[in-house]
């Protein structure tokens, strides 16, 4: 963890003025009230492009305080470019301390993956979202899927995931997997792997979802029912990995492949860093560091 | 314990100092002054100030420096710097009947009193590459127009509006507020005061190529441009505590009036109807656009069927503007390996799966059969 | 003698300052079969939208008796319980295929997806219904994943068919379904309809412009002329014993069968 930083003079505590956080907060509360259910907030131009988590951005500056010890990821990565220039933002704007580890973070904001290290309470979860409509790519317009909601008509996803089953023999959906929530709306995870989806499901944590271009928040508050969409006889499956990951060993973790050279050659390994050096620095060891006989279930 | 930083930070310094080393250029050419740009791209800084949401010649002309000339970009730094300015509330609208006129041009009468002005317009230029800019060119003052006094210039369609022919501007209710899409989310349907906003602020690219294809049949509205006036007009603010309005300055606008055909309908008799842009500086080819696709808007509020991308309100008002546009599109640059590596692990998946029917339908084939298809 | 299924009572639309239809009534009991018969323009178009709840009459009222035996004013129904007698009790085959269908979407989908809506979570069944349901209506059981897009006309308005009775409605609005099919096409089409209504106890309200169908099909007819209603009774008397000189008009524009 480093500690806090003098922040920039000139702007307001994580950059956003009391105001416009007011009005976000509120966004938060009606959105913590019915979970899963879209709220439409006044999203602020912010100093990153639309797309690159200024939902999530407005979400986290809205929440934070000068307590706060701060992660955010993208990719499962503490070290991809846009959450280093996330990260320092915040360490800019709101002199908060930060860190890498999962179980230190008390605000965590995400792109694409949710931490392999399990959520407590008290800790906060800030998802990116692009496109905040799970309806969207079946019905292209709002009047029309703010309606769907209101009357829970969803009957269409399913015939889409029908429609997978009938194609493919299996739902061809990896990613941004639809969940129901608490029985109730339909809910896009944001673009996350399937993978993530149980984690979702009865989390200690309180897991926000901010979209900035599409102007909408939504929320999971702790202990919230999710379920991914399926069929009875068809159920949901998490994706599984043929090899552990290359550097800890893991089995249990959602992997990235990398290419190694231009022969074919890749190696799997953790997405989630975080998780892959705690496991390597508690000893294991995966097979590209050499000792594979070593243990490699947690 | 904070070890993961890695290359990214680093990566990111070294990338913004190559990125102003860029900007700067052949250092044996002088520096681009802030001012220079301000006064002699002042068409840039116009299309900047509107996109960008934010009044202010110089901060445009500054963005438009950094930016290196990308005008999204710069559009996109002052809208980032005007979200953290505090909103006081809104002007008294501006009277542009009262504007002082640089131009002022209509294509639906000859004459008409004040007569046409054509001011600084490219329109009977040339296009011919001018060499002699190359050197520092010697520019002759303008000619001074003698009258002692400005002519009045009453507004077009107030012209039409005396004799009824065009419908009513609909007054807005008493102590109703503008709204204000940069305070509230916006919501369609959305009525025309937001609409507008939110054309004003949209890219002009994308409200020409709107404009254009109403002209070419999707969703005609067989405009005329009842006028196009440009000039100076002065905003006043009301303020409460002294409970009249004061002066804060001139602002240079462009207002385009589109007058358009319409049949009527079981509520309203036949009569012209309008199209409205507005915004700052010397726009004109995207106020005329932005009337255009105002009118296209209108057709469902007027009885009719919306059928073309001009008219639907959905389409244009969520992809008008632009920082938004160049942001998603943009933000595909992003890593999303995550997402990737599960497609890379469906269409593996799939193709083994289509490999094993294949195989099996191979199976099942008749031979004598392939061998008539063969 | 059973109590009404859908009742009318003066019914009348204007749209501005033009008539759409005026002070119509009239009932409907389960499994009846009505048809609404007149020249476009008739009014008879408008009247069926009416039945279905949108758009709300400039006045009158439609009573609707639930499956539960409650009378239900339609006008007075909620957008969400309207949008449920929709995917359940009741059925609307368009004058277009396209229309009524999902045409992106294959056809054991479109079978399905009434089924999906109202909480079916089985695929094996969903797809068990929706190949009996495409025996029923006569398409080749193999074509079940194909687009509607991949069939012909007939073939569609079948499938249409049976994406409205996969969910046994008691009521099905019908506009034109025979409209711009070829005859013999049409002959298939409206024999099957006659059997499925008899076997399933249907009521139909049909709206057509052509006697033949009105006379295969319905049990009851209603000639409609301006807006109004001229003339109402048993199919065959009305068909056979015309009263209006406009119905005698129609019956003798068109060849008895």
């Amino acid at each position: 963890m480093t500690a806090p930083i003098k922040r920039t003079e000139g702007y307001a505590f994580a950059y956003l003025d009391e105001q416009t956080k007011r009005m976000i907060r509120r966004a938060i509360l009606k959105a913590v009230a019915i979970p899963g259910h879209q709220v439409p907030f006044a999203a602020r131009d912010m100093p990153m492009p639309y797309g690159w988590g200024t939902g999530g951005i407005q979400v986290t500056a809205a929440i934070l305080g000068p307590a706060d010890v701060l992660k955010v990821i993208d990719q499962g990565a503490d070290d991809t470019t846009n959450a280093v220039s996330i990260r320092a933002f915040f360490q800019k704007t709101a002199g908060v301390a930060v860190t890498t580890r999962t179980a230190q973070a008390s605000v965590i904001q995400t792109r694409h993956r949710i931490p392999e290290e399990p959520l407590k309470a008290g800790q906060t979860l800030v998802y990116q979202v692009p496109i905040p409509e799970p309806l969207r790519f079946l019905e292209p317009r709002e009047t029309e899927t703010r309606v769907m909601h209101a009357l829970a008509d969803y009957g269409l996803m399913h015939v889409k995931l029908y429609e997978d089953i009938a194609t493919h023999g299996h739902i061809a959906k990896t990613y941004a997997y639809p969940v129901k929530v608490e029985g109730r709306y339909m809910m896009d995870p944001s673009p996350i792997p399937k993978f993530d989806n149980p984690k979702m499901h009865m989390s200690p944590a309180l897991q926000l979802f901010g979209a900035g271009r599409e102007k909408r928040i939504y929320a999971l508050p702790p202990f919230t029912r999710v379920e991914s969409l399926d069929f009875d006889d068809h159920p949901f499956e998490r994706t599984k990995f043929e090899a552990p990951c290359a550097l800890c060993g893991a089995t249990d973790s959602y992997l990235d492949e990398v290419v190694i050279d231009d022969k074919g050659g890749r190696m799997f390994v953790c997405s989630d860093t975080d998780h892959c050096e705690t496991r390597r620095e508690e000893g294991h060891r995966g097979a590209l560091l050499g000792t594979p006989a070593e243990e490699t279930r947690p | 314990m904070y070890v993961s930083v890695k290359g990214g930070e680093k990566a990111i310094r070294a990338a913004h100092r190559l990125l102003a080393h860029r900007r700067r250029g052949d250092r044996a050419v002088p520096e681009v002054a802030a001012d220079q740009i301000r006064e002699q791209l002042s068409l840039a800084v116009d299309r900047v100030m509107n996109e960008g949401s934010l009044h202010d010649r110089d901060l445009a002309a500054l963005a438009i420096k950094q930016a290196r000339g990308d005008l999204i970009e710069a559009a996109f730094l002052v809208r980032a710097y005007r979200t953290t300015l505090p909103r006081f509330g809104y002007s008294v609208p501006l009277d542009t009947g009262a504007m002082t006129i640089e131009r002022r041009i209509s294509a639906t009468y000859k004459d008409l009193p004040g007569g046409q002005i054509l001011g600084p317009t490219f329109d009977y230029t040339h296009r011919l590459i001018d060499f002699t800019l190359m050197a520092d060119s010697e520019t002759p003052l303008p000619e001074r127009d003698t009258a002692a006094s400005a002519p009045a210039m009453p507004r077009v369609t107030d012209l039409l509006d005396g004799e009824g022919l065009i419908e009513a501007e609909p007054p807005a209710a008493p102590d109703a507020e503008p709204g204000d899409l940069t305070r509230a989310p916006l919501r369609v349907p959305a009525a025309r005061d937001l609409r507008l906003q939110q054309l004003a602020r949209g890219d002009e690219g994308f409200l020409l190529a709107l404009g254009y294809s109403t002209q070419r049949g999707y969703g005609s509205t067989h405009p005329f441009a009842g006028e196009i006036r440009i000039g100076e007009v002065e905003v006043e603010f009301e303020v409460p505590e002294l409970g009249f309005a004061v002066p804060l300055g001139t602002v240079t606008v462009s207002e385009c009036q589109m007058i358009n055909q319409f049949a009527g309908s079981a509520e309203i008799e036949p009569s012209f109807s309008r199209g409205y842009g507005l915004a700052f500086g010397q726009v004109e080819r995207k106020v005329m656009a932005m009337a255009l696709v105002d009118r296209a808007l209108r057709t469902e509020d007027l009885g009719g069927a919306v059928e073309h991308p001009a008219q639907d309100q959905e389409f244009v008002l969520s992809h008008a503007d632009n920082v938004q546009a160049t942001g998603f599109v943009e933000h595909l640059k992003l890593p999303h390996y995550v997402d990737f590596q599960a497609e890379l692990a469906l269409v593996r998946e799939m193709r083994r799966e289509h490999a094993a029917a294949h195989a099996s339908r191979e199976a099942d084939t008749d031979p004598v059969f392939e061998e008539a298809a063969e | 003698m059973t109590a009404s299924l859908l009742e009318a009572q003066g019914l009348t639309k204007w749209y501005g300052d033009r008539l759409g239809c005026r002070d119509v009534s009239f009932d409907i009991r389960e499994g009846e079969v009505l048809a609404i018969v007149g020249e476009s323009g008739s009014g008879k178009s408008t009247l069926l939208s009416l039945l279905s709840g949108q758009p709300a009459p400039t006045s009158g009222s439609v009573a609707y008796r639930m499956r539960d035996g409650s009378i239900r004013d339609l006008v007075s129904l909620s957008e969400a319980e309207r949008r449920f007698l929709f995917r359940t009790d009741w059925g609307f085959v368009h004058q277009d295929a396209a229309k009524g269908l999902r045409m992106g979407v294959s056809a054991g989908g479109n079978v399905g997806e009434r089924l999906m809506a109202v909480g079916a979570r089985h695929y094996g069944d969903i797809r068990a219904a929706a190949e009996d349901w495409l025996e029923r209506v006569e398409i080749d059981v193999s074509r079940i994943d194909e687009k509607p897009t991949a069939y012909s006309g007939g073939m569609r308005q079948r499938l249409q068919i049976a994406r409205n009775l996969v969910t046994a409605p008691r009521l099905v609005f019908m506009d034109e379904p025979t409209g711009g099919l070829d005859v013999s096409v049409q002959a298939r089409l409206l024999d099957l309809l006659r059997r499925l209504v008899a076997d399933m106890g249907l009521a139909v309200i049909v709206v057509t412009h052509d006697l033949a169908v009105a006379r295969l099909l319905s049990d009851r007819i209603m000639v409609m002329r301006q807006g109004r209603v001229i003339e109402a009774g048993l199919t065959d008397r009305v068909l056979d014993d015309p009263r209006e000189a406009y119905t005698q008009l129609l019956v003798s524009s068109i060849l008895q069968p």
